[in-house]
């Protein structure tokens, strides 16, 4: 997703794993200690995450979902500077079982969006 | 105060189901009498073979290209256009109770509608959902965040757990078999007939209308779950039927050379899929092999299958028993289908996917005028789609077609408003990609191979219903039949949509 604003600003939002509630539509709010992080969906279910990467200078953020629904997860969200002023946006889910790297594909697409509206909207 | 309107759908429910279409396991009378009132139509086809690109043509009046729900898993627009948004825009009640599917199931962090509605009521924020006043949602047993789900948990916690898991630890289809005969999707399921969600569906439509007033003009799209897999219905409902002596289906070769003979004349995926070398989408389970089908499978999956469609006619006997207490059952139109229909045995095949062929294609359709419009009752011999709904509901309701939607009013007996139907199927599941477009006349099946992963676009699919009804003689390289192949293929290029663009993102598996 490329978005009308610098790596560095998209990665205000995007790298604090506090305001994840901000843009991924589905998530009400999340908790975080250490490398922990707890979100709790619209649904009400509470689902643990393990931070894995949160690194500032590559602008990579990646964690994994610790949930039955899960037997392995990992995704990684990376905010790439094209030099313009601009910024590319990628976000990879791999998860086992692969329906639910589906899933995860399509929250995440609409979190994208979200994420572009709520960055271009602030002029 | 204007015609009202029941909408009945069933989802994957073959044709030849009916008794009045010539059915000969369930026994229907409730929908034959419906027939006998009304229209009967032989040659109803859908815009696509499965549930969420199908049921978004029901509701749009447009074809998938242009809703944009190019496979399940693709939630339709929340600005699509909408016929029951029509209607309320037009003074009436609407009510969608039952299976909904516009929007996917797979929804954990419940995103959509749909599925977040349960927790709050049945009446969505803003007063509608996609036209419709009120919701109440069921799907194929007790998994989910929907209105029956949440119900049957509430209310039965002991019956919610008695059903059979759609969905296996992978989140694929079930292939777990059971029954009598070991045959996927079925199992021996003892939950009360009362709390099963087909007669959930009419007690909750009865209390809905049971909460209009006399004169209120009114839309309700009552949907039923059944009788698509898992073939779990009430076990206390099995006598019905005695598996051992269902007939096998005309369409399912009983001899396994025959039957290879038959899926090796045509495109290759079709024996790919039967030899278990191919999952192409998710509407069946992966795990599953079709080679491996039994007769006595093919018997009881037939049996369970019409065990489910005669519970379906009787709840709708209830809700037309509850139409005529309140005194409207001269005033109300009936239209009754499906969504898309399903193998049951044909080809040696359970199941749906991209096979455009008359077991998915032709569907159970009937629509039974108000009594007071006074139709004569009829058959319908030429091809009509169920694009054609959403307009002939905006008919019945006496509004124009407005310019969005692409069907016609559905033709009455000894007319004619289509040459030809379009079908189309698009999946892109794990690296395969299948594309086809297909175009049913009276006489002819013509299905184009668009380019994909298994296929360049020089193959296709050509069926004369005429000389074979069953569709095993693939006609599509015959130098004999070119003309009428090309003409199917300039028929299939003047009714091809417009297309949505950008393309939809798919969201979910299912």
């Amino acid at each position: 997703m490329r978005i009308g604003r610098t790596a560095e600003q998209v990665w205000e939002l995007v790298g604090d794993p506090n305001r994840i509630s901000e843009w991924f539509d589905g998530i009400e709010s999340a908790t975080v200690e250490g490398s922990t992080r707890i979100v709790l969906t619209a649904s009400g279910m509470s689902m643990p995450e393990t931070i894995v990467t949160n690194d500032s200078l590559q602008r990579r953020f990646q964690y994994r979902i610790g949930t039955a629904l899960f037997r392995e997860h990992l995704s990684t969200i990376d905010v790439f500077d094209l030099g313009d002023g601009t910024s590319l946006v990628s976000y990879a889910a791999d998860a086992d079982p692969a329906a639910m790297a589906l899933v995860i594909a399509g929250a995440a697409g609409a979190a994208l969006r979200h994420l572009r509206e709520i960055l271009e909207g602030e002029g | 105060m204007g015609r009202k309107i029941l909408l009945v759908t069933t989802d994957q429910q073959r044709y030849d189901t009916i008794g009045v279409n010539g059915g000969v396991i369930a026994r229907t009378p409730v929908v034959d009498g419906l027939a006998s009132q009304g229209f009967r139509y032989e040659r109803a086809v859908p815009q696509s073979v499965v549930c969420m690109p199908s049921r978004s043509t029901i509701l749009t009046g447009q074809h998938p290209s242009t809703h944009g729900v190019w496979m399940n898993g693709v939630p339709l627009p929340l600005d699509a256009p909408s016929v029951a948004a029509l209607l309320r825009e037009n003074g009436y009640k609407t009510a969608l109770i039952g299976k909904a599917h516009f929007e996917p199931f797979l929804d954990p962090f419940t995103r959509f509608t749909e599925n977040a509605l349960a927790a709050t009521g049945t009446v969505p924020s803003g007063g509608e959902h996609r036209g419709f006043e009120h919701l109440e949602l069921a799907t194929h047993g007790s998994a989910g965040q929907l209105h029956y789900a949440r119900w049957l948990r509430a209310n039965h916690p002991e019956a919610a757990a008695m059903f059979y898991p759609a969905l296996d630890a992978d989140l694929e289809v079930n292939a777990a078999g059971g029954g009598e005969t070991g045959a996927p999707q079925v199992h021996v399921n003892h939950v009360p007939r009362g709390c099963y969600h087909t007669d959930w569906v009419a007690d909750h439509t009865i209390a809905w209308l049971d909460s209009l007033r006399s004169g209120d003009d009114w839309f309700a799209w009552m949907s039923f779950p059944d009788p698509h897999h898992p073939w779990d219905p009430p076990q206390s409902e099995m006598s019905r039927v005695d598996w051992r002596q269902v007939p096998l289906p005309v369409g399912y070769p009983v001899d396994r050379s025959e039957r290879e003979a038959i899926l090796d004349a045509k495109p290759r995926h079709w024996k790919m899929w039967y030899e278990g070398r191919l999952v192409s989408n998710f509407e069946a389970p992966p795990k599953w092999v079709p080679a491996t089908l039994t007769t006595d499978q093919v018997r009881e999956v037939n049996a369970r299958n019409a065990v489910e469609c005669e519970l379906i006619d009787e709840a709708v006997g209830r809700v037309m028993d509850a139409i005529a207490a309140r005194g409207w059952e001269h005033d109300v139109d009936v239209i009754f289908t499906t969504d898309h229909g399903e193998f049951q045995g044909d080809f040696g095949l359970l199941f749906k996917g991209p096979y455009h062929v008359e077991s998915l294609m032709r569907l159970p359709l009937i629509w039974r005028p108000a009594l007071s419009s006074r139709a004569t009752p009829g058959v319908v011999s030429t091809p009509v789609g169920l694009v054609d709904l959403a307009p002939t509901i905006a008919s019945i309701a006496g509004i124009d077609r407005p310019g969005w939607m692409q069907g016609s009013v559905l033709a009455k007996p000894g007319e004619t408003t289509h040459e030809g139907v379009l079908t189309e199927w698009d999946s892109e599941l794990y690296g395969v990609d299948v594309h086809l477009r297909t175009v049913s006349t009276s006489e002819w099946v013509c299905t184009a191979y668009k380019p994909g992963t298994l296929y360049d676009g020089s193959e296709g699919e050509l069926y004369n219903l005429a000389e074979d009804p069953l569709q095993r003689v693939n006609l599509w390289d015959d130098p004999a039949r070119r003309v009428d192949r090309d003409d199917l293929l300039s028929l299939l290029g003047e009714l091809r949509p417009p297309e949505r663009r950008p393309r939809l993102d798919l969201e979910a598996p299912v």
